[in-house]
């Protein structure tokens, strides 16, 4: 086969953003063409009839434990989970082992995981010294260092100091970066174990109530405008946050902010038979707080869906709900929750999907060659999903180490079954093997 | 009854059950000779993660007089030092042979977790989970009254008797667990409380009546019976996280003492699941008074034990 | 053979025999104790201790008679559903040294009564025990033996004998059920 052959692929008749049907010529890794009749002779053929196609998804908030914790999940594992799940790249958060504060261990994870070359790894880099919230990190020499962190978060801890997240919010203005702010407040949620309300009391589980999250976030919109800096909230979860958010960016301050499928998809009646399955912070809310959040994101409050993918080894939830761990996987079971949730209910298009997954996260994580329209010329980052194929979630056939998945045996609609990173393929779905040619 | 784990879902008639299963194990306890045979051959396990000297006696002793093995298993362990994990001492008792596991748990949902996981086959009866639930407590709490309030008490529920519980609600599994028995029992709850040790929305349940001075309820009320629940003195104070100022304020508002029992209607009874902190949550003329049956909840710990045992384990082996 | 085999006339006067029978074999009525088995023992037993008392009017029926339950001395809970415990109600003097006559309705393998040995034992320590029965149906698992029989009753294993009673089923009889030919 000539070179030219093998970098050359022409994916026919997709849905363009689920709505119109076209083609996609990639030479190179670049987007060539729309129209089949200009793909180099040899190029792979894929069908992609009765299949969506969205600019490749990006996670901005994702766990993958290398370094430390690689019984749980490695880059690369990660990486494969990744793109089996539809995404071209992520965000990997900060609270590894060491912690990734400093310069050298962002580039570590950022080379490994362009060594396993599945998705584009952007390591997030620590907002304080060992997420300890006492001392600023070396944040400039993490954005200067090859790894060009822009997005740093001390997430699984608040940066609950205010003087500390004032600063913090200044200090990133120098290299146009963002504080991804895990907003609770450690005082209202000390030994919490679930979301407060009437399912805690009857569970006798100590609460953690909305206005721990609410709180903090108050607190940092208004901080941002003060500084003139930009805000990420992470998982956003309840329906006072996502009032919150509406109102501080009526007033115009540059916030933004994700919510996670789990709380798109569940409540705290999943806690009832105490299964740590279930057990993440923060914690499923209630029904009007789902609602809610359902509908920040249909009208643009909430900015993107991330999933806080967080994989434990079974022993951490093969236990006591007090022992376990909190977080659960979820790279590849989100887009198929999401068209649950929101495109099966008429909430949002497939191109609005594009909007919330890719280009917007991709712009907070200053990624610059993803999140790119379908259009000749750009880089060819692209998702295929297909919409109509129901299938139900098992834990333990994830790509991810780790088996902590709340949604084993429910049914969703439709996945990933394509993903290709610069116009390579890094997942190809069993259903399309006789597709790709 | 495949387990007991808690009273929320207990049934009037499984509860009832086991209030007449007491009766009958209670008689037996007055007796010269207490033992039966009744178990002879069966396994039961105490599996304490939590101390607890007091509950783990009354069921060896309920155990042992159904002519049980029994066998103590300590496993100490905290949130913050897990030890060995319930799993792994599940498999053990398994493999032991246990028929039945008594489980006192730090751990809200641990007795559940135990019963659901698979782990093990046997039955399960939760001797205290967290701040979840403590049923042989709720039971043997409603044993009594019914006793000494209820006449011809054989099949009959609590109905229309007028019940307060006071004290530290919202940590509290005695508490927990007596709610909800006691409206399965057709009683009137009335719960006293500071707003700080009341559980989320319980103030806002029409089903009960909250007062936040024990003064108050007295008031409303003509009580059947009073709970009085003990006060954690490591709840007290501690920085911002103080549930009420001091003890002195607690006992003012929400103690039992002499004036407080004379409110009372002459046959009202006073219990404690104790161990109490005399002069704090309760004086000790109100509890050593002859309305005060603190003392006989004691014993009937035991019987209620028996007849939860009994109810448990005698039937029919569910195939494995 | 399937039906009514005692009728209410039948049952009044087995009861009245074996009072007589009693009283004859204990020559006298002072130490006698008479415990009922539930739930029908218990019925019976009331019923021998009125006919007892007519004889001898310094019978005190009411003080004599008693209950004990004997569920928890069952060999056979393992394969049962769960049961409900009965009562055991015992005359307030107790039952050491006293002549105890135990009351049930149907005398089969032998095991209740075997039951009814071990909890009497732990109640006290009576002079004797005596078994009265009013049906015997044979088929004896354990070598014990009734002294005072209402009646014999041949039956086959696969038969149902079912007692019934005015204080517990509303009339007075006894029927054979089930049985193949």
């Amino acid at each position: 086969m000539s070179e030219t052959a093998t970098d050359a692929l022409v994916i026919v008749n997709a849905s363009l953003y689920g709505d119109t049907a076209s083609d996609i010529v990639v030479v190179d890794g670049v987007i060539t063409s729309l129209e089949r009749a200009d793909a180099p002779a040899g190029a792979r053929t894929l069908d992609a009839s009765g299949l969506v196609a969205l600019p490749g998804l990006v996670d901005i908030h994702v766990h993958l434990r290398e370094p430390g914790r690689e019984d749980a999940e490695t880059i690369e594992t990660g990486s494969r989970s990744a793109a089996k799940g539809g995404f071209v790249a992520v965000h990997a958060m900060a609270n590894t082992t060491p912690t990734a504060d400093t310069a050298g261990v962002v580039e570590q994870v950022a080379s490994r995981g362009a060594e396993v070359g599945l998705v584009d790894v952007f390591p997030v880099g620590a907002v304080t010294v060992g997420l300890e919230g006492k001392q600023l990190s070396e944040m400039g020499a993490m954005a200067n260092s090859r790894a060009k962190v822009r997005v740093f978060s001390d997430d699984g801890k608040c940066v609950h100091d205010p003087v500390l997240m004032r600063r913090a919010l200044e200090y990133v203005k120098t290299f146009d970066g963002v504080i991804a702010q895990h907003s609770q407040d450690p005082r209202l949620t000390e030994g919490s174990q679930m979301h407060e309300g009437y399912v805690s009391a009857e569970l006798g589980l100590a609460g953690w109530p909305a206005v721990a999250e609410e709180s903090i976030i108050a607190r940092d919109v208004l901080l941002a405008e003060h500084v003139g800096s930009r805000l990420h909230v992470c998982h956003l979860s309840t329906a006072g946050s996502v009032d919150i958010i509406r109102w501080a960016k009526a007033k115009g301050i540059d916030v933004t902010a994700e919510v996670m499928p789990h709380h798109l998809l569940l409540t705290d009646e999943s806690v009832r038979g105490y299964d740590p399955r279930f057990k993440v912070n923060p914690p499923l809310r209630t029904q009007s707080d789902v609602d809610a959040v359902r509908a920040g994101l249909a009208d643009g409050t909430i900015d993107i869906v991330a999933t806080d993918h967080a994989p434990h080894p079974d022993e951490d939830k093969d236990c006591e709900w007090a022992a376990a761990a909190m977080g659960m996987i979820g790279l590849e079971t989100a887009v198929g929750i999401v068209q649950k949730t929101m495109v099966d209910t008429g909430a949002l298009t497939w191109r609005d999907v594009a909007r919330v997954m890719s280009t917007t996260p991709a712009r907070i994580g200053r990624d610059e060659n993803h999140g790119r329209p379908l259009e000749v010329g750009e880089p060819a980052n692209i998702t295929l999903i297909n919409p109509e194929a129901p299938w139900t979630v098992e834990p333990s056939a994830t790509a991810s180490r780790s088996n902590n998945s709340p949604f084993g045996g429910i049914e969703l609609p439709g996945r990933a079954v394509a993903t290709f990173l610069r116009g390579r393929p890094t997942h190809i779905d069993v259903s399309l093997e006789g597709a790709f040619a | 009854m495949k387990h007991l784990l808690g009273t929320r879902d207990l049934s009037r008639e499984d509860a009832i059950r086991i209030l007449d299963t007491t009766a009958q194990m209670s008689a037996t306890q007055e007796r010269e000779i207490r033992k039966l045979p009744t178990l002879r051959g069966r396994t039961v396990v105490n599996l304490f993660f939590e101390d607890s000297t007091r509950t783990r006696i009354s069921f060896e002793a309920a155990a042992k007089r159904l002519s049980a093995d029994v066998i103590n298993f300590s496993a100490k362990g905290s949130s913050l030092s897990k030890g060995e994990s319930l799993k792994d001492t599940a498999l053990t008792l398994q493999a032991m042979g246990a028929d039945a596991v008594v489980i006192r748990h730090w751990a809200s949902g641990a007795a559940q977790r135990l019963a659901d996981s698979g782990w093990m086959h046997g039955a399960v009866l939760n001797a205290g989970d967290g701040t979840h639930e403590h049923p042989t407590q709720a039971l043997l709490d409603a044993f009594t009254a019914r006793r000494h309030l209820v006449s011809d008490s054989e099949g009959k529920g609590l109905d229309g008797l007028t019940v307060a519980i006071v004290g530290d609600i919202l940590h509290s599994r005695v508490a927990g667990s007596n709610v909800a028995l006691l409206k399965t029992l057709g009683a009137n709850v009335v719960v006293v409380a500071p707003p700080t040790l009341l559980p989320f929305g319980m103030a806002q349940r029409e089903d009960i009546s909250v007062y936040y001075t024990l003064d108050d309820a007295l008031e409303a009320h003509d009580l059947d019976a009073i709970m009085m629940l003990r006060v954690q003195r490591e709840r007290m104070t501690g920085g911002g996280s103080g549930f009420f100022p001091s003890p002195e304020e607690y006992t003012r508002l929400f103690g039992l003492d002499r004036a407080r029992m004379d409110r009372m209607p002459d046959h009202a009874i006073i219990m404690h699941p104790g161990p109490m902190n005399r002069g704090l949550e309760i004086s000790a003329e109100a509890a050593d008074s002859p309305r005060s049956v603190i003392v006989e909840q004691v014993s009937n710990g035991v019987a209620v034990r028996m007849a939860a045992l009994y109810l448990l384990l005698s039937g029919e082996e569910a195939p494995q | 053979m399937t039906g009514t085999i005692l009728g209410a006339p039948d049952i009044s006067r087995a009861l009245t025999r074996i009072a007589h029978e009693i009283l004859e074999r204990n020559e006298g009525h002072e130490s006698l104790v008479l415990l009922g088995i539930p739930t029908r023992g218990v019925p019976l037993a009331h019923r021998l201790a009125e006919r007892i008392a007519q004889v001898e009017p310094a019978f005190d029926a009411k003080a004599r008679t008693g209950s004990i339950d004997i569920t928890m001395y069952r060999d056979d809970l393992r394969s049962q559903p769960t049961r409900s415990i009965g009562s055991t109600m015992l005359p307030e003097f107790g039952i050491d040294d006293a002549t105890v006559v135990l009351v049930d309705d149907v005398f089969h393998t032998g095991r209740t009564i075997r039951a009814a040995l071990d909890a009497i034992k732990d109640e006290g320590r009576p002079r004797a025990v005596q078994l009265a029965v009013l049906v015997d149906r044979g088929h004896r698992e354990l070598p014990i033996r009734a002294d005072f029989v209402g009646k014999n009753i041949p039956t086959s294993r696969s038969e149902r004998v079912d007692v019934r009673l005015a204080e517990t089923d509303g009339d007075d009889a006894v029927i054979l059920s089930g049985g193949r030919a």
